[in-house]
């Protein structure tokens, strides 16, 4: 058995809803999705458990009538999990992450900024990357957002 | 002693790239650091779903100027995997030499840039007058100094010919001899050595929770390189040391690129001697099979990361990158930390972006009242007359 199948194996041995869910395209990699709420769990069993500390990113995506944000979380020996997460575009809340990787500070200000997300746990900070005169609920990496929603009076943001 | 914010950025004569310093100093001694980044967002991201996946690949090389290849690689590999496509090792082989000559230019201009930052410009004129061979090479065997355009959805565009292969090897062998000479300055020269040796310290367990990559990492003891961990292009079939010091300091930063030179001098002669025969490319459809891939590359600055969704169509509904310099933001936060503000120049140059530190205007904030002022050269510098003789210094 690989090393994917093993953690595979690990993870719906530990968490009944994977069953089925896990998908290894290719080798390294291993992709599947978590219902939101037990996001932290599976972190938490990932870091612990079977030393997946790395944080390579955060992916946000648009799902139509969900946001979805892709947690990519990485082994020393190469292996990289995405897990994803849905949450409801018309109330996008997550939970931070940052109390287990201060790292991930710029990469959820980035969901912020571009998909409109909201980031519960997250203290107050400087924005990243839009500009400070950014107009309010404007979210361009949002299917339906498109340049031209830009007023000419916001260009010397 | 009152606390005073000094801001550096966004623009800045000695800056290459535009960011915002907002450096809290008690003294000379840096207390905190806000960093506001996000002035050069082009939407590039945005802009790759409305553009074929073929198009994407040139927009994405100018993601940054100085590690195209590793932007364009990292997307192109993306791609492959959702399409299934069986890469010619050949190509894989060109790739990987592309990617190491791109590394050694970016070493030696990094290197240059921190001898400028630290005052010895002699290093500068010498590690960039180096940096030339790389880039004449550049030209000679893509037909461009930056932005190689080497890279298509299924391999490479250019073979490399036998007198190319000869030039390689010439300029390989000038630049080892010139980089020997390097680490002897780097290694033997005192006055470097001093200034550089903990300036900007970050320990391991800094960069494993604040998720530091690349030579930052490397130089705290941290051995992780995607080229080894996770080999991709033509990795796997090469043998090289990742190079780790425990000095975790500018110092060591300065260590780890330099060893790393060496490396890649390495591995771009068993790439050429190792390279098979054989086609550059092969053919990918335009429309990609819908899907999910996640790509990695150990970029000169460190790891860099695509995320590339497809849906079937000859567009992606998503790309999503990481440059390396974002994944060490952080880490150079906790680097300035209770250092002189005469150091930041070289800390922030050492994750490799850079920065300068001297201005006409200085804006002050006083903590306490909230108020702020404006003072230009001339009242600055009566300002620092008064407080001098107010000690009983006299000019």
């Amino acid at each position: 058995m690989t090393k994917e199948e093993d953690i595979q194996q690990e993870l719906t041995k530990n968490f009944n809803f994977l069953e089925g869910k896990i998908s290894i395209p290719k080798v390294r990699r291993i992709f599947f999705g978590v219902p939101a709420d037990k996001l932290e769990e599976v972190l938490k069993f990932l870091m612990d458990k079977i030393n997946f500390n790395i944080l390579c990113t955060i992916t946000g995506l648009d799902e139509g009538i969900t946001l979805g944000m892709i947690y990519h979380l990485a082994r020393k020996d190469g292996i990289v999990i995405s897990i994803k997460i849905s949450v409801p575009k018309d109330n996008p809340i997550i939970k931070t992450i940052t109390n287990y990787f201060p790292g991930a500070e710029y990469y959820e200000r980035e969901i912020m900024d571009l998909f409109g997300a909201k980031v519960e746990g997250l203290p107050e900070g400087t924005r990243y990357p839009l500009p400070d005169g950014w107009p309010e609920g404007q979210y361009p990496l949002r299917k339906d957002w498109k340049s031209d929603m830009l007023g000419k009076e916001n260009n010397n943001g | 002693m009152d606390k005073v914010v000094i801001p550096i950025g966004p623009q800045h004569p000695a800056l290459k790239e535009p960011a915002s310093f907002s450096v809290t100093l008690e003294g000379e001694k840096i207390v905190d650091v806000n960093l506001r980044l996000g002035y050069n967002h082009r939407g590039i991201e945005k802009a790759c779903e409305d553009r074929t996946f073929m198009q994407d690949i040139y927009l994405l090389e100018r993601v940054c100027g100085i590690c195209s290849h590793s932007h364009s690689t990292c997307y192109v590999q993306a791609v492959e995997d959702l399409a299934g496509a069986e890469v010619p090792k050949r190509a894989l082989y060109i790739r990987t030499l592309i990617g190491e000559l791109e590394r050694v230019h970016s070493h030696l201009l990094w290197l240059g840039v921190a001898g400028h930052e630290v005052g010895f410009d002699t290093l500068f004129m010498y590690s960039w007058r180096d940096r030339e061979i790389v880039m004449d090479l550049f030209a000679k065997i893509t037909g461009n100094r930056v932005n190689y355009g080497i890279n298509t959805i299924g391999g490479v565009r250019r073979d490399i010919s036998k007198e190319d292969v000869q030039e390689i090897l010439k300029a390989v062998d000038t630049l080892e001899e010139r980089t020997k000479y390097y680490i002897q300055v780097a290694t033997q020269e005192v006055t470097l050595i001093n200034r550089l040796s903990n300036v900007g310290k970050l320990s391991r367990a800094d960069v494993e929770s604040l998720g530091a990559v690349g030579p930052v990492a490397r130089a705290s003891g941290v051995d992780r390189d995607t080229r080894r961990d996770d080999p991709y292009a033509a990795y796997s079939e090469v043998s090289f040391k990742v190079v780790t010091v425990e000095n975790a300091d500018v110092y060591g930063r300065t260590l780890v690129r330099v060893g790393e030179l060496m490396e890649s001098y390495n591995i771009i002669r068993q790439v050429i001697k190792n390279m098979p025969d054989g086609p550059i490319t092969v053919k990918v459809p335009r429309k990609i099979p819908e899907g999910e891939a996640f790509s990695r590359y150990e970029a000169p600055r460190g790891e860099d990361v695509h995320y590339v969704k497809s849906n079937g169509s000859d567009k992606p509904e998503r790309v999503k990158l990481r440059a390396p310099t974002l994944a060490n933001a952080k880490a150079v936060l906790k680097m300035l930390e209770n250092y002189n503000l005469a150091d930041l120049p070289i800390i922030v140059a050492a994750i490799d972006p850079c920065f300068s530190c001297t201005d006409r205007t200085i804006s002050i904030k006083k903590l306490d009242t909230g108020s702020s002022e404006i003072m230009d050269w001339g009242s600055l510098r009566k300002y620092s007359i008064e407080w001098y003789r107010k000690r009983g210094i006299r000019f």
